[in-house]
């Protein structure tokens, strides 16, 4: 093997040299991609979401936390061949308007929560966690939770984000199936941060995952039976 | 393996015995980490079996961790096995290794505790410091994490300053390479960001540049050690083939790491790259099960050939999990996860049973099996047997264990099977889409077949324990008796 004379093919020297190649190459390619990737995940500002919504242009990957002060709809894109993310006119969130400040600690707290309360070894976040209870990637448009969803309407609110607090104070209250979510000691405040984690993520570019949501929201909407 | 603490005969090993002692706490770890499953399995069920008081968040976590810690054990006391073999010198600060042992297992202990007792906290950054960190497989509280970068280190140091002094092997020089990126990767899931697609993209170089990355070389020079130790293979084969592997898994599977970045918020090019490369990924695995095959092969006839009779291999049970490890790692990680890597599948797949059924046969198969295999090799320096035979307990073992994973990894793909279709082609992905496939009659009944064959791989395990215990002392008192 170590004879020189021999075939290439069996040289440790060779083998040596094209792993250190071989992984040398790669680390470098993937050190280039994730700085290219960082800079289009960071989170976008305040000034970056009023633009794209004025100028109904594609929002940064990762909107500004202030995206919870705005309508967010998941739609079928025929350019890019999948649904995105389509964030639309400003809608109260709490019954109110949030600064970039507020929106932006409220985030924060709702980020907290979500790994303090260890929603992600049940749910998935982004498709990611476990697989126990419903992915929460796009939670905030399902249709269980609008205006006339079964979600919404047990709680007896009137809005996605006060019925969703309410379901995260007290989930055991409101049994939906065999498999309930247990009680986690939210409180109102952390459950409004959940609320304002959970719209936020609901306006990531995914890239179309997951597929065919919509498909859900539009069928509800014309009175199918998939909400139930 | 209890006993051999006392009774080991490691002709002056200090690093052997510390060997020993990581693989206690390892098997200990498996079986927390079985009977947690277990009752999560249970939960999906029997929803209300131990509702608010031990729910499936805790019982889930402390299952993938305890897996987490028990291989990061395991692989340690390889290490430590393995080191004075390889050197050629008895591993240099094995008396800082041992209270590196001691802090490790108390902190591991307090964490579990706090797990299991506490569950969850407040919303506030004290409790991603003291309680959980809430990221699936590095749940460990920051204050944890620290102790386990420091503990680390001084293993690190130990191997490295060992190496440094003793012969400097093909496999020790690819050992200290991985394990210096190993322990680096830890780091990047070490922070706290508001951003949940930026935490994920760095959460994923923890994972998977661990499993698919440094773990598999880590794997693929135990396996060499062991072909050498327990065959008799040649070093310079062996050694060659390590480097192929090395070049092909870091070739596959550092930029494999983009099949996780489909879905997160990060740029479509992830896409094409994530494919080809994690498409790449089972090469290497097909490898690794003909190299392992081929040279036990090889140096059987060459026995026989020199009229030599018998088996070859002087370690029955360590040269089956090896062996099962080469198949169970293709089959597993590479086959398995092969399934759903592209992102065409893997825009309905991602998030659903599926990955559980991957999860299951790759850590099983790359990882536990050959990790049971060092426990063997351990066992048998423990008591300085020149041949140790499987037992009935060994056989009964690995069968129950392997029959057992292989059924559950069958089961939650035939539910992952069901929730695509239902769930995310039919019905879309949503909240009621979830539960209306998760009550369909074939899923449940999947689900009551993983609860099944989750018991089996218990009672494997139980025998696996057992043969641990007794094995050394029965083939010895067998040797003497001869």
């Amino acid at each position: 093997m170590a004879n020189e004379n021999a075939s290439v093919w069996t040289s440790i020297r060779f083998w040596r040299r094209s792993a250190a190649w071989v992984t040398g190459f790669a680390v470098i390619l993937l050190i280039w991609l994730t700085f290219d990737t960082l800079g289009q995940i960071s989170m976008g500002t305040d000034a970056d979401l009023q633009k794209a919504v004025a100028e109904k242009k594609e929002n940064k990957r990762v909107p500004a936390p202030t995206v919870i002060n705005y309508h967010i709809d998941y739609k079928m894109d025929t350019r890019r061949g999948h649904e995105v993310p389509v964030i639309g006119a400003k809608e109260p969130f709490f019954g109110k308007e949030w600064s970039p400040k507020e929106a932006a600690a409220l985030l924060h707290l709702g980020k907290l929560t979500s790994q303090a309360k260890n929603c992600m070894n049940c749910h998935t976040l982004l498709g990611n966690g476990a697989y126990y209870a419903p992915d929460l990637t796009k939670a905030w448009i399902d249709p269980a939770w609008q205006k006339g969803g079964p979600m919404q309407a047990m709680t007896g609110k009137n809005t996605v984000e006060e019925a969703m607090a309410e379901f995260l104070q007290h989930p055991s209250q409101y049994p939906t199936h065999a498999r309930m979510m247990p009680n986690l000691g939210i409180t109102a405040e952390e459950a409004k941060g959940l609320v304002a984690f959970l719209k936020h993520m609901s306006s990531i570019d995914t890239n179309g995952f997951p597929r065919n949501f919509s498909k859900t929201v539009d069928q509800f909407k014309t009175g199918g039976t998939n909400a139930h | 393996m209890l006993t051999s603490i006392k009774t080991n005969e490691f002709a002056g090993s200090e690093s052997k015995k510390l060997a020993m002692m990581y693989f206690r706490v390892a098997i200990i770890l498996f079986g927390a980490q079985l009977l947690m499953g277990l009752i999560a399995a249970i939960q999906f069920l029997a929803p209300g079996f131990l509702f608010e008081v031990f729910d499936f968040n805790v019982a889930r976590m402390v299952h993938i961790n305890a897996l987490v810690v028990w291989m990061l054990y395991a692989m340690i006391g390889s290490v430590y096995y393995l080191l004075p073999d390889e050197a050629g010198v008895e591993t240099v600060g094995v008396g800082l290794g041992k209270l590196a042992f001691w802090v490790l297992t108390a902190a591991v202990t307090v964490v579990v505790l706090v797990y299991i007792f506490i569950q969850v906290g407040p919303g506030k950054e004290s409790t991603i410091w003291l309680i959980n960190e809430g990221r699936e497989y590095i749940e460990a509280p920051r204050w944890a994490d620290i102790g386990i970068v420091v503990v680390v280190l001084i293993f690190y140091w130990n191997v490295f300053a060992t190496y440094m002094k003793g012969k400097q092997t093909g496999i020790l020089t690819v050992l200290v390479a991985d394990l210096l990126a190993l322990a680096g990767l830890y780091l990047a899931g070490m922070f706290f960001t508001d951003n949940i697609s930026m935490d994920q993209y760095w959460w994923w170089w923890v994972i998977h540049l661990w499993v698919e990355a440094t773990w598999e070389v880590f794997v693929g020079s135990l396996a060499a050690y062991g072909l050498i130790k327990i065959i008799g293979a040649k070093r310079e084969i062996v050694e060659m083939w390590l480097w192929i592997e090395v070049l092909m898994l870091f070739g596959s599977g550092i930029l494999g790491l983009g099949h996780h970045y489909f879905w997160i918020g990060t740029p479509e090019y992830w896409w094409e790259i994530g494919a080809l490369f994690s498409a790449l990924e089972p090469v290497p695995l097909v490898a690794m099960f003909v190299h392992v095959l081929y040279d036990w092969g090889k140096e059987q006839g060459k026995a026989k050939a020199e009229g030599k009779e018998g088996a070859v291999m002087n370690n029955g049970p360590a040269m089956a999990w090896i062996v099962t490890n080469a198949f169970g790692n293709f089959l597993g990680a590479g086959i398995w996860g092969f399934f759903h890597t592209l992102p065409q599948v893997n825009i309905y797949t991602h998030g659903t049973q599926f990955t559980a059924a991957h999860g299951h046969l790759a850590f099983f198969g790359a990882y536990a099996t050959i990790l049971i295999g060092m426990m063997y090799l351990g066992v048998q320096g423990a008591y300085g047997i020149e041949k140790l035979r499987a037992t009935f307990k060994s056989k009964m073992a690995i069968f129950l264990i392997t029959f057992g994973v292989i059924g559950m990894t069958i089961a939650l793909t035939i539910a992952g099977y069901e929730q695509v279709l239902v769930e995310r082609a039919e019905l879309g992905g949503g909240w009621s889409a979830f539960f209306t496939a998760q009550n369909l009659p074939w899923y449940v009944q999947a689900q009551m077949w993983r609860t099944i064959m989750g018991v089996v791989t218990f009672v494997g395990f139980v025998y696996l324990v057992w043969d641990l215990l007794t094995i050394g002392k029965q083939a010895k008192q067998g040797a003497k008796a001869a």
